[in-house]
């Protein structure tokens, strides 16, 4: 099925917080294993758009399929960081604990979090170089460790379709190239990646990017586009 | 002196010391999770905006229970409505809920004779007082959040982290948030005969913010918190019965009091 399906199709799309501030129409379509970087200043609705195709927000017109069928069914199939995680410095969570809650979604209610689940965690903390302060209290990490720990929750999901709201703000250098490393492996297990990105050379590495303008968006190869708009400026 | 005599000597004190203590416990269960999402405003405002609903089931010869019930539920019902209709800020609906649902309340009460009387009876509650029928209901309050808390852990604890989170993971945060808040209520309104509005209120925020100064875990918290509330219900008992104190107030004093200790020992561990 999911080989014949687009992992996100989207006709004609419009979304936006209040009608009165809406995205122009979107038209792209990624197959698994595809990676699509979302490119536009600031308020073009990079944002939007993600938290759209994660089901977070409604599409105002057009339609929009995710993994076959609606963003909201999608929802356990696919992972979603926001840009902006705030943890709740009261919140009684160790970095791990919020990495194991990947598997709160698929285990629901009673479901044990079983061995293997555990060694998901770990190997997605691993995989991020965050393994070494997971035992401490989130509040206590910097922000580039927090968001490490927050890609490992976001690897952990093994999802199907991966959403990214700016992943590489606050790291470092070693965390940037673990962040490059992680999601290559995300794309050749045949997980579809959308990343909301300033840095034109990411998006230039993505196989497709999606320029939001004021008035118009424009869908296709990453490298092509990319450098279609040094030729704007 | 001893701590146990009073209860001993006195059957009526120790069924205030049972109904302190289930209380204390519903409370330190959603008294966590209020805690712990910054919910302590709607607490509070629920707390108090089962007034008007109280004093209007009084009036009616209705049992104040169902007055509460319907008093919280016009609460909740309204701050959502503002939510949904406006821009403004949640904090702004709870105040304006809170005081206009304040203020009915008196204004009912004012009708009534006793009029002080049965506002400290709402406020302050008859911890004194409390029958075997209180007892039983407050128990199967008891039971029952303790069985949703557990039961829903997973949920409450994405919808405490993010509430985005929470619906990525395939759960409903509205629905939850609601429930939550209805798990409030229900404490505010089994609980409020025995120890009075604004007892509720103080055993709801004071042991879990106490518990959260030191616990590392939810179920901790919560186990933290109901031991330090229901060790305020003793010893606030206790100083009604020795010292002649108001015996409600004397309970969310401590239960305060408590809190400011445990800061200031939390601030000596620091330093050492």
């Amino acid at each position: 099925m999911s080989e014949t399906h687009p992992s996100v199709r989207a006709v004609h799309l419009h979304t936006g917080y209040e009608r009165s501030n809406v995205l122009p129409a979107v038209d792209l379509e990624l197959f698994p294993g595809h990676s699509l970087a979302l490119v536009g200043g600031n308020g073009s609705g990079k944002t939007a758009l993600l938290r759209t195709i994660a089901g977070l927000l409604a599409p105002i017109s057009g339609r929009l399929e995710v993994l076959g069928t609606t963003p909201i069914k999608a929802v356990r199939r696919l992972a979603w960081l926001g840009q902006f995680t705030t943890t709740n410095p009261l919140l009684p969570l160790r970095g791990r604990d919020v990495v194991r809650m990947a598997f709160y979604g698929e285990r629901g209610l009673w479901k044990r979090i079983t061995v293997s689940d555990e060694l998901v965690v770990d190997q997605a903390l691993e995989a991020m170089g965050a393994a070494e302060f997971a035992r401490q209290p989130i509040s206590d990490l910097s922000g580039g460790q927090r968001q490490r720990i927050y890609l490992s929750y976001v690897l952990a999901r093994r999802a199907e379709l991966v959403l990214l709201d700016e992943p590489m703000s606050n790291l470092d250098s070693g965390g940037m190239l673990k962040y490059y490393k992680a999601v290559t492996a995300l794309g050749l297990r045949g997980a579809t990646v959308i990343t909301a990105t300033h840095n034109l050379e990411d998006a230039a590495d993505c196989d497709f990017a999606l320029v939001l303008g004021a008035e118009e968006s424009r869908f296709g190869p990453g490298r092509e586009l990319v450098a279609s708009l040094g030729h704007h400026h | 002196m001893s701590l146990l005599q009073p209860f001993l000597d006195n059957p009526f004190l120790l069924t205030a010391l049972t109904a302190g203590v289930l209380a204390a416990c519903s409370c330190a269960i959603v008294g966590t999770y209020m805690v712990l999402r910054g919910l302590s405003f709607i607490g509070d405002a629920l707390s108090h905006g089962v007034l008007p609903g109280v004093a209007g089931a009084l009036l009616l010869g209705f049992p104040g229970l169902w007055g509460a019930a319907v008093g919280s539920a016009a609460m909740i019902g309204g701050i959502s409505l503002i939510g949904r209709r406006t821009r403004l800020s949640g904090d702004t609906a709870i105040g304006l809920l809170f005081v206009g649902m304040l203020a009915l309340g008196v204004v009912i009460v004012s009708r009534s004779n006793s009029f002080s009387g049965d506002l400290i009876k709402i406020l302050f509650g008859e911890i004194l007082g409390s029958t075997m029928a209180d007892l039983m209901l407050q128990s199967t309050a008891l039971a029952l959040l303790g069985f949703l808390a557990w039961l829903l852990r997973r949920p409450f604890l994405l919808l405490c982290f993010s509430p985005e989170h929470a619906q990525v993971s395939g759960y409903n945060p509205k629905a939850l948030h609601v429930l939550m808040l209805t798990m409030i209520a229900t404490t505010v309104i089994v609980s409020f005969q025995t120890v009075g509005t604004m007892l509720v209120f103080g055993l709801l925020v004071a042991p879990a913010a106490t518990a959260a100064l030191f616990a590392r875990r939810m179920s901790r918290i919560m186990l933290v918190a109901g031991s330090l509330g229901s060790l305020s219900v003793f010893l606030g008992l206790n100083a009604s019965y020795w010292f002649n104190f108001a015996a409600g107030a004397s309970i969310t004093v401590t239960a305060v009091a408590l809190f400011f200790g445990g800061l200031f020992v939390k601030g000596l561990v620091q330093r050492v």
